[in-house]
């Protein structure tokens, strides 16, 4: 088959190509097969030819989970368009599927009449005993529902990557592993994606290894060439760029973002920064990206666990830099006694925590967010913090931004949440200038003026952030409760009773921070829809459906600020007949809404370590308002 | 009252008076932490090192209370996290002195990891530990380092646990500079914190503390005059290790084993005994494993003093590597644009 290699263009098909809008793809095979590789590039490839797109890497999280079992099926789910695209999408148009296990596991998700292309090289009895496939889905008949294409992916990898001597020896077994190119091939092919942007990751993945960049390269074009040649394969589809702002644009995940928010936010405030974190699931990322930014005076610190992560970062702030940490749920929960004694001490602190699925070690690389209640009110004492969620991958800059902010001027901890479909989900970035970045304004006291350190800023009510080190400003500060006027230890009631107050009034305060929330929709009417973080895109994607279909009165708002809330928020929930509240937890922020505004949110809630499907919020919408 | 120092900064040599806060100490009169706090802010006074470089850190106990008394910058944190604040601190200022003040229970139970890392790390902190074999400020209850089968509020029948060894956990945790003092003997106490203070990298100073409350007595028998000088073996680098009224006992070594000898009585000439020498750690080793019970003297002073690279100038030095390589992109907007990007007009 790849004989033809050469004589086939491999830029132009000559078969017929229907245009269609979009397209909801699902690459699934075993873990260690390479899904989420050819994954992340497909989608970096539709990015690159103008598309929109949200991606859903899904994998287990074990690093090499038993092969060939259900357990062990990594997925990426993609949905790319020509038009706005906010979710991954419900049900895949194809299903790429590697082996019986993933078959099994992700069938269901395929549309009806969908595209299924299966390797058959991979359905002997051994496999489909480890699939526990009692019958071959090949050959029972329950399959019959879907378009079929049988290729023998590994067959035709080996043909092609050993058709010709490579330059050094590579092994049968690293032949083979080319085998998920040559089906991104084969996919780029179906939806005419140009392969240059796949050819220069190889070359720069595998750099060091030529006859693997090689091996890969031919399996990838043996993929392409093997569609435009093989009569199953009668046509492809085309998807027409998404028009886009005018602008420099990058591939970005809410991972990357998070940490570049925290370099911009040190540069902006003239800040050091400083990361210690231990590395956990989904959060790692933030970690690694920001140890390759120490030219921006970012220092990190891998610490030995996650309370001297937090308590590293609050040292760091007590030194006059920005001190951060990042973590997922568990992490969280060690981290909130350092974070009370950073709430008491008046310090800066980001803690980023990159919701998953819980309680304990629960689902760690499956998404939830069920830590909202947990960052709010998880601590000993009264105890507040401000709590700042982001809505999108990209968005995790802004925000992240957002918080650093807040902690420095506010001289408060702040917890920044987003979560695993956030910090793993990538999308096209419209590039910002740091000219459109809010000031971040702050004053260390770094001279003897007569200021003293628990003298408050008027606006703010901060404490002054004393530059250790200062001569003439030695000062002591801890857990112990402080005097309102000098920060000496007081055991005094009437001191402690204000000093509560007077902390709750300071994080109050940055209400006045907060922009007048935009409703996306009538400024009343018979539903709002109420969210925060990662369901921005699922929620108002249910409810342009829903629009569509005739309703007319729903609204969105999505939160970014959940502590406090957003002082517009109670005159805006009580213009609507009904509040919907979607959440993938048992419904915390719907606890918070009814508590403070006391009216009937109706919660709609999913832990399943998976982000909402649109038909599930619409379907809720029709529940409350009735089909249209 | 202030939190802040109200003395007027001079040039002129600064006195213990001058590391003095305004805060009233409140440790249990007779309490051994005192001649502790008086013995740290003489060497500080002695020491070249401006008043406002001085940082305190301490996590919960009775010897957390410390930054409160120090007229320095200070930081009483949660309880056994010290380490970790410290490490903060010296990461974003490396050139502060940094202390932290310790006990039996917040370094050795609770703070536990915080401390191995801190030393493995080197960081250049000088630990303080209090060893007073109990915990005091929750009204004694045995602590890691109390003996087998203690009698305490929350061992009635006896202590079930082992204790452990502070000075053989730091230099197994490849500390740098390691130490054991007292806080009977003000002297060598100040001596010993000077040398600390002296060290660049992490320098862990065993304090043998009394409560006199709760585990009153415990180290009298090192403190003791009439004990003390067959009970202790002072440590003198180049001398040879000689204990006892008249400097007649000696400590020799027999195979792998440190073998006590009276020279009086003719069973070793001073010739043949060990000199110490703080550069050695299968000495140090040695030596940190004596617990004074065993028929052997409890060694006083520096076991164990090197030099290795530390944490915060090997953290900063990246950084500071990284932005002479890279100077180019040290912008927010370069490094938003690098790598791959692609124009939408």
């Amino acid at each position: 088959m790849s004989s033809t290699t050469e004589t086939v263009d491999i830029k132009k098909t000559v078969k017929p190509v229907q245009a269609t809008k979009d397209v909801v793809i699902y690459f699934a095979g075993d873990s260690g097969d390479g899904i989420q590789a050819i994954g992340g590039q497909f989608g970096h490839t539709c990015v690159r030819m103008g598309n929109d797109i949200v991606t859903f890497p899904d994998f287990p999280a074990e690093i090499r989970a038993p092969a060939g079992t259900q357990a062990g099926v990594s997925g990426y789910q993609l949905r790319f368009g020509s038009g706005e695209v906010l979710t991954p999408g419900d049900a895949y148009d194809a299903l790429i599927a590697l082996n019986p296990a993933a078959l099994q596991a992700r069938v269901k998700g395929l549309k009806t009449n969908g595209l299924l292309i299966i390797n058959t090289d991979k359905f002997r009895e051994t496999d489909l005993k480890k699939a526990q496939c009692k019958t071959n889905p090949l050959d029972d008949g329950s399959l019959d529902g879907y378009q079929i294409f049988r290729v023998d992916l590994t067959k035709l990898t080996r043909a092609a990557v050993f058709e010709t001597p490579l330059p050094a020896t590579l092994s049968t077994r690293e032949g083979d592993r080319c085998q998920n190119f040559f089906a991104l091939g084969m996919v780029c092919w179906l939806y005419q994606r140009s392969l240059e942007p796949t050819v220069q990751y190889i070359k720069s993945k595998f750099g060091k290894r030529a006859e693997i960049a090689e091996a890969n390269q031919r399996a990838l074009r043996a993929g392409w060439v093997y569609c435009e040649n093989t009569e199953t394969f009668a046509s492809s589809y085309e998807i027409a760029p998404a028009k886009h702002a005018p602008g420099l644009y990058r591939h970005i995940t809410g991972n990357q973002a998070t940490a570049l928010g925290l370099v911009a936010a040190g540069q902006k405030a003239e800040l050091p920064v400083f990361l210690a974190s231990y590395p956990i699931t989904p959060a790692s990322d933030i970690l690694h990206q920001l140890s390759r930014y120490k030219n921006m005076n970012v220092t990190t610190v891998q610490a030995e666990d996650e309370i001297a992560a937090a308590c590293m970062a609050i040292g760091a702030s007590f030194a006059g830099a920005l001190g951060c940490t990042s973590t997922s749920g568990p992490g969280l929960d060690l981290k909130q006694e350092a974070l009370s004694l950073a709430i008491s001490t008046e310090l800066p602190l980001i803690v980023v925590d990159v919701q998953r699925g819980g309680p304990s070690t629960g689902l760690p690389t499956k998404t939830e967010q069920a830590d909202l209640l947990a960052a709010i009110y998880g601590r000993h004492g009264e105890c507040p913090a401000p709590i700042i969620a982001a809505s999108s991958p990209s968005d995790c800059f802004f925000a992240v931004y957002e918080a650093a902010r807040i902690a420095i001027k506010y001289r408060t901890p702040v917890i920044f949440l987003t979560d695993g479909y956030l910090a793993n989900g990538a999308e096209p970035w419209l590039i910002p200038s740091s000219k459109t970045l809010a000031p971040i304004v702050h004053k260390q006291l770094v001279e003897r003026n007569g200021v003293m350190p628990f003298d408050r800023d008027p606006d703010t009510m901060a404490r002054q952030w004393v530059r250790i080190g200062t001569p003439g400003l030695e000062y002591r500060v801890g857990g112990l409760e402080k005097d309102q006027k000098t920060g000496n230890i007081s055991y005094d009631p009437d001191n402690h009773e204000a000093m509560g107050y007077l902390r709750k009034a300071k994080i109050d305060r940055i209400e006045r921070e907060i922009p007048p929330t935009v409703i996306d929709g009538p400024a009343s009417g018979d539903l709002l829809l109420v969210g925060w973080g990662s369901t921005h895109g699922a929620i108002k994607s249910a409810m342009e459906r829903q629009r569509q279909a005739g309703q007319k009165g729903i609204s969105q708002i999505h939160l970014r600020f959940l502590n406090p809330l957003p002082p517009d928020l109670g005159d805006i929930l009580k213009r609507f007949k009904h509040v919907l509240v979607p959440e993938m937890n048992m419904g915390q922020l719907s606890i918070l809404i009814r508590a403070k505004y006391v009216l009937p949110a109706k919660p709609l809630n999913k832990v399943k370590g998976q982000p909402f499907t649109i038909t599930e919020i619409s379907n809720a919408i029709e529940a409350i308002l009735g089909g249209k | 009252m202030s939190a802040v120092t109200t003395v007027p900064l001079s040039a002129v040599k600064l006195t213990n008076k001058d590391y003095e806060s305004d805060q009233e100490v409140r440790w249990c009169p007779g309490c051994g932490d005192y001649a502790i706090l008086r013995q740290t802010q003489k060497v500080l006074a002695d020491l070249d090192i401006p008043r406002e470089k001085h940082v305190f850190v301490s996590g919960i106990g009775c010897s957390s209370r410390f930054p409160y008394y120090m007229n320095t910058y200070g930081f009483h944190t949660i309880h056994g996290r010290a380490p970790a604040f410290a490490t903060g601190i010296k990461c974003v200022q490396p050139d502060l002195t940094v202390w932290i003040a310790t006990g039996d229970g917040d370094a050795l139970s609770i703070g536990g990891n915080h401390l191995i890392h801190i030393i493995r790390r080197n960081v250049g902190v000088k630990i303080l530990l209090f060893n007073n074999r109990i915990y005091g400020l929750t009204k004694g209850q045995y602590s890691p380092t109390s003996s087998f089968g203690k009698l305490t509020a929350s061992t009635p029948m006896g202590s079930p646990d082992h204790p452990l060894n502070p000075l053989s956990l730091a230099l197994g945790c490849e500390a740098t500079f390691v130490a054991r003092t007292l806080d009977r003997d003000l002297e060598h106490l100040g001596q010993t914190l000077h040398a600390a203070a002296k060290h660049k990298g992490t320098a862990f100073v065993e304090i043998l503390q009394n409560c006199n409350v709760f585990n009153d007595g415990e180290w009298f028998e090192y403190t003791d005059k009439a004990t003390k000088p067959l009970s202790t073996l002072r440590l003198e680098d180049g001398q040879p290790l000689v204990y006892g009224q008249n400097k007649e006992r000696g400590i020799r070594l027999n195979r792998f084993t440190l073998e006590p000898v009276d020279m009086s009585k003719g069973e070793a000439k001073v010739e043949d005994l060990m000199k110490a020498d703080s550069s050695d750690l299968n000495q140090a080793l040695a030596l940190s494993r004596i617990s004074g019970k065993d028929g052997l003297p409890l060694p006083i002073g520096v076991l164990y003093k090197v030099e290795r690279s530390c944490f915060e100038d090997d953290v900063v030095g990246q950084v500071r590597k990284a932005q002479a390589e890279k100077p180019s992109k040290n912008d927010i907007d370069s490094l938003l644009r690098a790598g791959e990007t692609w124009t939408v007009s």
